[in-house]
């Protein structure tokens, strides 16, 4: 697969001095769905707007099909947005508005009738045609907004958190059709959001950014079970990250007890982070165990439940289809290959 | 309910300063000297087409060049960073301290035949040009006083406008055009209405900016109703028909243009 979009240490930075990219690369492969991951304010937008022409990186290069297309105005772009906030025309009706791209690049009537009226179809809002966009709800908006940027079967879509208001069951709903439709029509899609799980259901690769930082690329798989650093590990479900050392290889120091592990390669000592997953941590009997700790909470989660348990050093979180009634003191067990050592971050 | 009374004092201003002074025009355009109904004023109105005309002409070429002044100039202000736009709009209204007959005055010694720009021209080895006592002039006062109401209604307009609705129009494939005429003309249509309103209403019934610049031979409607009631034509009810013809034209005019309007934002 060809690349279709290279970033090249893309750096901005706003008229106030902050750094709001560092130094970005990543690589897009053409028909595939990339999904950047991150907190809330981590520069997710600002990398789409890059891409989509509507911000100039004060440093880098942008690459699309292999030119250089830096300065290059949106309009000129195969690019189509969704944006974060749907910038819907409020002048325009439904219809209108998914129609707009299309009218502008003057198309035949009839083609533009069929392919709004799939659209339409598409994002169930059928009937919806003549409605002022001002009297939908938030989530009608936002299918509106996806409809008139897909409808110009963009090579490139960039989607900034384009089903943040819609209720799970809907979500849910517009996640497979986005991902069926990304398959069918053979495009390149570039998605924000900031829900992991979502990340990970509809990603052929995720980009975990944070501060300006790209932290990890790779496949949902990947990024789950190998999370490069403690940050990712975190962000991509709740973990334990504790303290260690690495006295050896394969033995982990943490909570001042010793640990099999699996992992190799790093100094004598060196100071690391352990994170452990909560569904990995196993509840046995405390004079078994080398860790204990009292239950400090228990909370229902449908199939599981989610435990705090105070073990000194440390809170941990636990996810156990059992249940400990708060108080009660437990032994925590897990296994080597659970165990997930990783490097410091620098910061 | 209750609320109504809050509107009391508005209803009573409107009654005794709108309402009857409205309909004893309407008395005096059809009554003669001797108090009898008759339709002669209005009829008599019909001898001054010609100055209907050239009003109307005149505020319209004034309208028309105000709105292709303000539009562009409200459009970048509108977009500028919200601190600066304070400023500039108060440069904007600046000229509106200065005293309106002073501001005009002020236009008389700059145009006049021994006035700056003509002194300035000859220096040049051009001229005297005849600038004062034309219809350009004329023009030219009207734009210049009522220049800010153009801006003011399209800027308060503009500043609505979300600059990520521009950034979907460039990314749905408009150029600067194509942007301007689909999305912006049209999202600030009522601000377009309502400057058209605010600078011809006014031009339309001048007659300072006409007397001073315009000399004797460029009298408006204004002028002509001032005569009927201060000057040596006095002629109360003809005024009144003037005044009434006058009020019939702008409301006709005005009726045209709300139907270029949006529904929900009719002006009258
Ligand atoms: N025009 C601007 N001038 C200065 N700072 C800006 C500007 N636009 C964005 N920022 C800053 O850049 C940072 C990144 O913003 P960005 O919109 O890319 O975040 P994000 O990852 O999309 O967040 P969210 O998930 O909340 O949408 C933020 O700290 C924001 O305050
Ligand atoms: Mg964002």
């Amino acid at each position: 697969m060809e690349n279709i979009i290279n970033l090249k240490d893309i750096e901005v930075v706003f008229e106030d001095g902050e750094r709001i990219l560092k130094k970005i690369n990543l690589d897009i492969k053409d028909k595939e769905f990339v999904t950047f991951l991150g907190p809330s304010g981590c520069g997710k937008t600002t990398t789409l707007r890059i891409i989509g022409g509507f911000l100039e990186p004060t440093s880098g290069d942008v690459f699309f099909e292999g030119k250089r297309i830096n300065g290059l105005p949106p309009y000129k772009r195969n690019v189509n947005t969704v944006f974060q906030r749907y910038a819907l025309f409020p002048h325009l009706n439904v219809y209108e508005n998914i129609a707009f791209g299309l009218k502008v690049k003057k198309l035949p009537d009839k083609e533009i009738v069929r392919r709004v009226g799939e659209m339409l179809e598409l994002v169930n809002l059928k009937g919806f045609e003549k409605r002022s966009v001002s009297r939908l709800s938030g989530g009608q908006q936002q299918r509106v907004a996806i409809a008139r940027a897909l409808v110009n079967h963009p090579k490139v879509l960039l989607l900034d958190e384009p089903l943040g208001a819609l209720d799970l069951k809907l979500r849910k709903e517009m996640q497979v059709e986005l991902r069926k439709i990304q398959q069918a029509l053979e495009l390149t899609f570039i998605y924000v959001t900031h829900d992991q799980e979502e990340a990970l259901t509809m990603s052929d690769t995720v980009v975990v950014m944070n501060n300006g930082n790209i932290q990890q690329i790779g496949s949902p798989t990947d990024i789950y079970n190998e999370p490069v650093n403690a940050f990712v590990a975190d962000f991509i479900g709740e973990s334990n990250i504790i303290n260690g050392i690495m006295p050896e290889d394969c033995v982990a120091e943490f909570s001042g007890h010793r640990f099999e592990c699996v992992d190799k390669g790093f100094a004598k000592n060196e100071r690391v982070d352990v994170v452990i997953r909560p569904e990995d941590i196993k509840i046995i009997p405390p004079e078994k165990a080398k860790l204990t700790g009292i239950v400090e909470s228990v909370v229902f989660k449908g199939v599981h439940y989610e435990m705090t348990v105070d073990g000194m050093e440390h809170k941990w979180i636990i996810h156990s289809t059992l249940h400990e009634p708060v108080g009660t003191m437990i032994g925590m067990d897990i296994a080597p290959f659970d165990i997930h050592i990783m490097k410091k971050s620098e910061e | 309910m209750k609320t109504k009374w809050v509107s009391a004092p508005y209803l009573v201003w409107m009654t005794v300063f709108i309402a009857v002074p409205l309909l004893m025009i309407a008395v005096f355009a059809f009554t003669s000297n001797d108090g009898g109904f008759t339709i002669k004023n209005i009829q008599d109105v019909g001898q001054y087409a010609n100055i209907f005309f050239r009003s109307i002409w005149l505020s319209v070429i004034a309208t028309a060049i105000c709105l292709v002044m303000a539009y562009p100039v409200s459009f970048i202000l509108s977009r500028m960073e919200k601190h600066r736009q304070a400023t500039m709009l108060m440069i904007v209204m600046l000229p509106m301290w200065m005293n309106f007959l002073l501001r005009t005055y002020a236009w008389m010694t700059l145009l006049g035949n021994n006035g700056v720009i003509n002194h300035l021209l000859g220096l040049i080895g051009i001229g005297p040009l005849k600038l004062i006592n034309t219809s350009g002039a004329v023009v030219l006062g009207m734009v210049y006083n009522y220049l800010p109401f153009m801006i003011l209604p399209l800027y308060s307009v503009m500043v609505k406008i979300d600059k990520s609705v521009i950034e979907a129009a460039s990314d749905l494939g408009c150029g600067s055009f194509a942007t301007l005429f689909r999305v912006i003309v049209p999202l600030s249509l009522p601000g377009i209405t309502s400057g058209i309103t605010m600078v011809f209403v006014p031009a339309i019934s001048t007659f300072i900016i006409s007397r001073m610049l315009g000399g004797g031979s460029n009298l408006l409607i204004g002028d002509l109703i001032e005569m009927q009631f201060l000057g040596n034509a006095y002629n109360p009810h003809l005024g009144a028909a003037i005044s009434l013809v006058l009020m019939v034209i702008i409301l006709v005019i005005m009726t045209v243009m709300n139907q270029f309007s949006p529904d929900d934002q009719v002006l009258i």
